[in-house]
């Protein structure tokens, strides 16, 4: 079977590979682009541990093609810090909202794709948008509190900036 | 053990600074099984069993190596024979012998130039199964007329005339339990069953494996302790183990489950055929939850006997639990100890029958054993405290365990927190908090032993006044924070002073995992005497300069003083100075300790939980949890906590919604996460904890352990809430939605 050229964004950078037509974005993420942070838990869309953004929509990358990726922006969790990290990743440090980590790229992209959209969810708000992100650790209580810590701090330096 | 230097007023123990690998895991830095890769890697795909049990007549990989780029084929035929006991376990589920014994069962794997090509040539390798009759219920697997799926699986406890599928059978206790029985006021007796359930973790087991033609190998591996797969890798191979080395990934969860090898053997077995190319072995989901240790499912006899005041006079259990085709794998010997462990009863009798079945090789599973004997007892305690209308709790006050009771199980208990739990749970506003229609309030309390165990731990001074920890058991929930932690007390240093790795089986004597909750008290309690030796180095160092006696030198915060009024005024020398010059003082400053940890401190646990119970649906719907357990004492409160929640959620999952759902057929119906359904955010409130700090007089820090009790008290305390909402007694888990609308329609008559 020929591969697919795909040239595509990935968190900013300009990158181009080829793609086996059965190649899902996740695999091409991890084994060609070398962009290990992205995560396989189940491969079916169940655990959400793949979690990126593809044009600013939040997908699941194990259920899309890499092939569907040509042409689209592509934000991975290895370009969710800028110059600093980003609130959310400080808060999930010092809030203790992980355990062994697998989940947790994949729930703060889910997470910074929510408080782009609502920058002030309720408790029940972070926990549907967050439903489809399996943590077996922490049983989601301090990632609740990191996320509204989180959410907090931004809508704060928002009114500073405003 | 007398606890040899008790503190108040710790300067960092107890204090909540960021954990060293949390940058790491926030960015996508750290490196989980997966995410290691080397020049020349292959990957290999696994064949596995359809049936549950069947005769393999024929594998045929003729096509499967046909295709270009397919480099390897292993079958069992490739592996050494004349392995016995649990080594030859281990081979039979690294690859099935002559039999497939559940679905999901390994048969061959392949290693290819990439895992699309792997998974091609995995369906081209042709495998002729003659199907045979399989069992997969625990109490089907002894009932008569059950096919016997292995022959001579029973050990010397098997009593004659037990089943051929009955492995082993425990029996002990203490009192007369039919004169207990006798003096109660209510006798009352119940079969409670629990399903298998799986650990869970969302990272799938993963490995790198290169071994060349002169049999030494390397691996990389997400695994809870790596001596345990280099021990058994190398025997499934028939290798000696000091010809592999192994190193730990990261770790993407593990609660038991990576305690053990599943397809690790394989990824060496296809790198040495291929030349001694690197193979690469990553789990689907499918796969975890087909051919990786689920826990037993159990089926439970309970009887107690009460006074009307409370009082318990008298407790039996007769346990049966299957943990799949291969012996010893159920946790019969831990199940059986901890029924009772919260208690203190005149008269006891305990027995358990271990029943092999066509199911996946059983692990380790968070306080394995413990979960079901609790939902067993605990249930049955709230049952009788619901007839005679009295306080959950005031009953487990009058009957349960303290310092100095004789244990169920024999042990007498040191110091113990268990009434402290109680105490504190009971004066917790959640307890207090009115209950509306349709609403329910469970309590229950739960044990593990923890755990010491082979432990070797070394550290070295830096020459900037630094230590560097090396320690052997993989960082699951913030043990090197910790452990640095400990560290840092011990040396009177700064926090981010020290820096705690997780080192390979090339670099310390042998560690047993992270199992036991034994990690942040045996590694943490062997890094302090490890601490202590290069303090006492240090002293010695300081006191040649200064010219005087060793033991004139005392050390505090994180430098040598002079002591006593004939050591002379000499400034004190802090560890950086030592460090500068320890390359003209004799050399670089380290400490190790081995050890086989004693000291042990068991861990008690009181769960609160108010649910809610649609009577429409049979929904239960969690409002509120309470976790109140003793920790000894909290070294790092947030991941304690943070084990407190996690183990509460894991055991509500198993209370609510997972199991391991068979067909007729015996093939596993719900290996997807989408169907297996642990717990979801939008499935839990916010989990309430109280650490409750009894210190452990075994550590230096007063350290218990505290990663498994926590999952034991949900089982029962979710089932009696939905009781007390609904007046229907759920005595088979889980309490999914149409089990609790059938219970609430039959106590409705």
């Amino acid at each position: 079977m020929s591969k697919i050229h795909v040239t595509t964004t990935v968190n900013g950078d300009p990158v181009e590979f080829l793609a086996d037509p059965r190649e899902t974005l996740l695999d091409a993420l991890r084994n060609q682009l070398d962009l290990t942070g992205t995560k396989e838990g189940c491969g079916t869309g169940d655990c959400g541990a793949c979690s990126v953004t593809v044009d600013g929509t939040l997908v699941c990358s194990c259920l899309m093609l890499a092939a569907e990726a040509n042409g689209k922006r592509v934000e991975t969790i290895e370009g969710m810090a800028k110059e600093e990290l980003h609130p959310l990743q400080r808060k999930f440090i010092e809030h203790a909202a992980l355990q062994c980590g697998y989940c947790t790229p994949g729930i703060l992209v889910a997470a910074k794709a929510l408080l782009e959209r609502n920058p002030d969810p309720t408790d029940t708000e972070v926990r549907y948008w967050l439903a489809g992100n399996l943590c077996r650790c922490t049983g989601y209580d301090k990632i609740i509190r990191a996320v509204q810590d989180a959410a907090a701090e931004m809508r704060q330096d928002h009114r500073g900036a405003a | 053990m007398a606890r040899d230097d008790v503190k108040t007023g710790y300067k960092l123990i107890g204090t909540r600074p960021n954990r060293p690998d949390g940058l790491d895991k926030v960015t996508g830095r750290a490196r989980y099984g997966a995410d290691f890769s080397l020049p020349g890697m292959l990957h290999a795909a696994v064949v596995r069993s359809p049936h549950a049990h069947a005769r393999i007549v024929k594998i045929d990989a003729s096509k499967a190596l046909a295709l270009d780029g397919v480099k390897a084929v292993v079958t069992r035929a490739d592996l050494p024979t004349g392995l016995t006991g649990e080594d030859l376990n281990l081979q039979d589920n690294t690859l099935a012998g002559d039999r497939a014994l559940y679905d999901g069962h390994a048969v061959a794997a392949v290693a290819a130039t990439s895992a699309l090509l792997a998974q091609d040539a995995a369906r081209l390798i042709e495998v002729t199964y003659e199907v045979l009759p399989h069992v997969t219920d625990v109490d089907a697997a002894m009932a008569p007329g059950a096919p016997v799926i292995r022959e001579g699986v029973a050990d010397y406890s098997v009593p004659e005339g037990m089943h051929g599928n009955v492995a082993r059978y425990m029996e002990f206790g203490h009192g007369d339990v039919e004169a207990g029985f006798a003096a109660a006021d209510i006798v009352r007796e119940h079969t409670y069953k629990t399903e298998a359930t799986h650990q869970g973790y969302i990272e799938p087991h993963a490995c790198v494996g290169q071994m060349g033609e002169d049999g030494r190998g390397e691996m990389w591996v997400c695994t809870q302790g790596h001596w345990y797969i280099r021990r058994m890798s190398a025997a499934v191979l028939g290798i000696d183990a000091a010809n592999l080395r192994v190193t730990p990934s990261e770790i993407g969860g593990g609660f038991g489950g990576k305690t053990t090898i599943f397809m690790e053997p394989l990824s060496l077995a296809l790198s040495r055929k291929a030349g001694g190319r690197p193979v690469k072995l990553v789990m689907s989901r499918s796969e975890v939850l087909r051919a990786t240790g689920p826990t037993a499912s159990a089926s439970m006899d309970v009887k107690l006997g009460m006074k009307k005041d409370g009082t318990i006079t008298a407790g039996q259990v007769y346990f049966r639990m299957q943990g799949g085709a291969f012996p010893g794998m159920s946790p019969i010997g831990e199940a059986l100890p901890c029924a009772f462990a919260c208690y203190d009863i005149a008269a006891l009798k305990h027995e358990a029958v271990e029943v092999i079945a066509n199911r996946p090789k059983a692990a380790a599973y968070r306080a394995p054993g413990s979960p079901m004997a609790a939902f067993a007892v605990e249930s049955l305690v709230d049952e009788m405290c619901r007839e005679l209308k009295l306080d959950p709790i005031e009953v487990r006050l009058k009957n349960g365990a303290t310092n100095g009771s004789k244990s169920s199980y024999g042990p007498v208990y040191n110091v113990i927190g268990l009434k402290e739990t109680l105490e504190a749970a009971k004066d917790h506003p959640n307890y207090a908090i009115p209950l509306g229609p349709n609403q329910g309030r469970g309590v229950a309390s739960g044990f593990w032993f923890n755990h010491g165990g082979e432990t070797s731990v070394s550290l070295a001074v830096g020459e900037d006044g630094t230590a560097t920890v090396m320690i052997g058991t993989p960082d699951i929930g913030g043990s090197r924070a910790s452990i640095g932690l400990m560290v840092a007390e011990t040396l009177g240093i700064p926090y981010e002073d020290v820096r705690v790795n997780v080192v390979e089986t090339g670099a310390l004597g042998v560690n047993e995992p992270t199992h036991g909750s034994r990690a942040t008290f045996a590694s943490g309690k062997a890094a302090v005497e490890a601490a202590r030796q290069a303090i006492a180095e240090m002293c010695r160092r300081a006191a040649a300069d200064w010219g005087i006696d060793a033991e004139a030198v005392e050390w505090k915060d994180g430098a040598a003083h002079p002591a006593g009024p004939n050591a002379g005024k000499h400034p004190p020398m802090t560890i950086g100075e030592i460090g500068s010059k320890m390359g003209s003082t004799g050399g670089p400053i380290s400490g190790h300790h081995e050890v086989t940890a004693e000291g042990v401190g068991a861990s008690f646990g009181t769960h609160v939980v108010d649910v809610e119970v649609d009577p429409e649906t049979g929904r239960t719907t969690v409002l509120r949890y309470l976790v109140v357990q003793d920790a000894g004492t909290a070294i790092h409160p947030a991941y304690v906590e943070g084990q407190y929640q996690g183990g509460a959620a894991q055991g509500i999952g198993w209370a609510l919604n997972e199991e391991y759902v068979y067909g007729a057929d015996g093939r596993l119906q719900n290996p997807v996460f989408l169907d297996y359904r642990i717990p979801v955010a939008s499935d839990l409130p916010m989990i309430d904890t109280v650490i409750i700090e009894v210190p452990n007089p075994g550590h230096p820090y007063g350290v218990r352990g505290v990663g498994e009790t926590g999952i034991t008290p949900p089982l029962p305390a979710v089932a009696s809430a939905i009781a007390g909402a609904t007046g229907a007694r759920i005595r088979s888990l889980p309490c999914s939605p149409p089990k609790v609308l059938a219970a609430i329609k039959a106590a409705k008559g």
